[in-house]
């Protein structure tokens, strides 16, 4: 009996569905929070002419947790477009078994690099910000 | 307008503006910062912020969708995301630096570049270019099925694609778009790669780019929840709804029509620039 091999084929068809469900779980968490926020907000008045920036509690990533956690509707949405910027990196970080299950060690090493750019955005631009 | 209604009509431009896109092959991403911009007097930011989040929710959305063709590439796409990421987190650095007014006269540009590219007529599918040494050390070349089997092809000119690719990267960050159409002009005109490998390659290659300055985005209050939910949402439907029906749909037409539209676009940002109207 053969043990089942990885190729550049199925690695890419779990990246592929792994990305589809990630956006969906999102889109879903998104929906969620809008419902709230538009229970809450809807008949307040819409201006987004003047850029003010959006309030700490929405800003970090722990911040959103706990905003998220107390039901609120913007932190919510926050929450999972977090999910869904996080759906991306996940499949880098799949490319990277999945090169490794290959034995294809310098795209290890590329894949790396992608993915430290990826997580200094996320947790370390504070420092360039 | 209050929230109720702006959520509305902007989920439904959102909606719109996904289906073009998808229907076309332009990417709806490129006309949803004009269109907020100049028909809903959103501050560019916030615009870009929106834009930017659902740029990675129709990349990651339709990509299942491509991978079962089997076309695009991922060593290709992984070697070139080093390049688009470094860049988005350059331009999503710059987009902090430079004025509105900058950034509304850049996307004019690439707006009207974006629309003479629409224009322009497909390179051939069957050229047959050398191997290159540098990409066969880097294992890019590949196959892909077409109509006489699988068809095998060669990867040219890798630095120069690679430097593209740091452009098409930065104009994402700074513009808060998937760059679609500079991805594809450096693996298609630099690259010498097949048109459907680098169409699909350039697909996948966005949401991770788009991910790069996001972060920053969100850090730096860009990302508007009440905004963005509208925004995401609208998009990621319409263009779903597109890859549908875009196997019935006669889109020559259609996309003669979207380019004018972002021709026009083009225009209008370009002198709300130029005029520090933005």
């Amino acid at each position: 009996m053969s043990s089942p091999k990885w190729t550049d084929e199925k690695v890419e068809i779990i990246i592929g569905n792994l990305l589809g469900a990630g956006v969906l779980i999102s889109a879903l968490v998104v929906f969620c929070g809008g419902v709230i926020f538009l229970t809450y907000h809807g008949n307040s008045y819409a201006n987004y002419r003047v850029f003010r920036g959006e309030p700490e509690s929405l800003r970090s990533i722990p911040a959103i947790f706990r905003y998220a956690l107390q039901l609120h509707g913007g932190g919510i949405i926050q929450l999972g477009l977090l999910l869904l910027i996080a759906t991306p990196v996940a499949r880098v970080v799949f490319s990277i078994f999945g090169f490794a299950a290959e034995r294809d060690r310098m795209y290890v090493v590329f894949t790396l690099i992608v993915l430290l750019i990826l997580l200094f955005s996320l947790f370390g631009s504070s420092l360039i910000a | 307008m209050n929230v109720f209604e702006f959520t509305g009509l902007v989920g439904f431009g959102s909606l719109l503006a996904g289906l073009l896109g998808s229907l076309t092959g332009l990417g709806g991403g490129v006309v949803l910062v004009p269109l907020l911009t100049i028909f809903f007097k959103v501050d560019i930011r916030y615009a870009i912020g929106a834009s930017l989040v659902s740029v990675i929710a129709t990349s990651s959305g339709s990509a299942a969708a491509y991978v079962k063709e089997g076309f695009s590439n991922i060593r290709i796409g992984m070697f070139l995301e080093i390049a688009t990421t470094i860049g988005a987190v350059c331009g999503a650095f710059l987009a902090a630096k430079v004025s509105t007014s900058a950034i509304a006269i850049i996307f004019g540009l690439v707006l009207l570049y974006s629309a003479y590219l629409s224009r322009k007529p497909r390179s051939a599918s069957d050229r047959n270019v050398p191997p290159d040494a540098l990409a066969t050390r880097l294992r890019m070349n590949g196959s892909f099925p077409d109509a006489g089997g699988l068809r095998h092809y060669n990867v040219q000119r890798v630095p120069a694609g690679f430097g593209l690719m740091f452009g098409a990267g930065a104009l994402s960050g700074l513009l808060g778009i998937g760059s679609g159409a500079v991805k594809v002009l450096a693996m298609d005109h630099a690259m010498k790669i097949p048109f459907k490998v680098s169409t699909t390659t350039s697909n996948f290659m966005i949401g991770v780019t788009a991910a790069a300055s996001a972060g920053l985005y969100l850090k730096r209050g860009y990302i508007d929840p009440g905004l963005a939910m509208p925004v995401m949402l609208g998009v990621l439907a319409g263009s779903l709804w597109g890859t549908r029906i875009l196997v019935k749909a006669e889109t020559k037409w259609l996309r003669l029509i979207f380019s004018v539209v972002i021709a026009v676009l083009g225009v209008q940002m370009l002198v709300k620039g130029v005029f520090g109207t933005i």
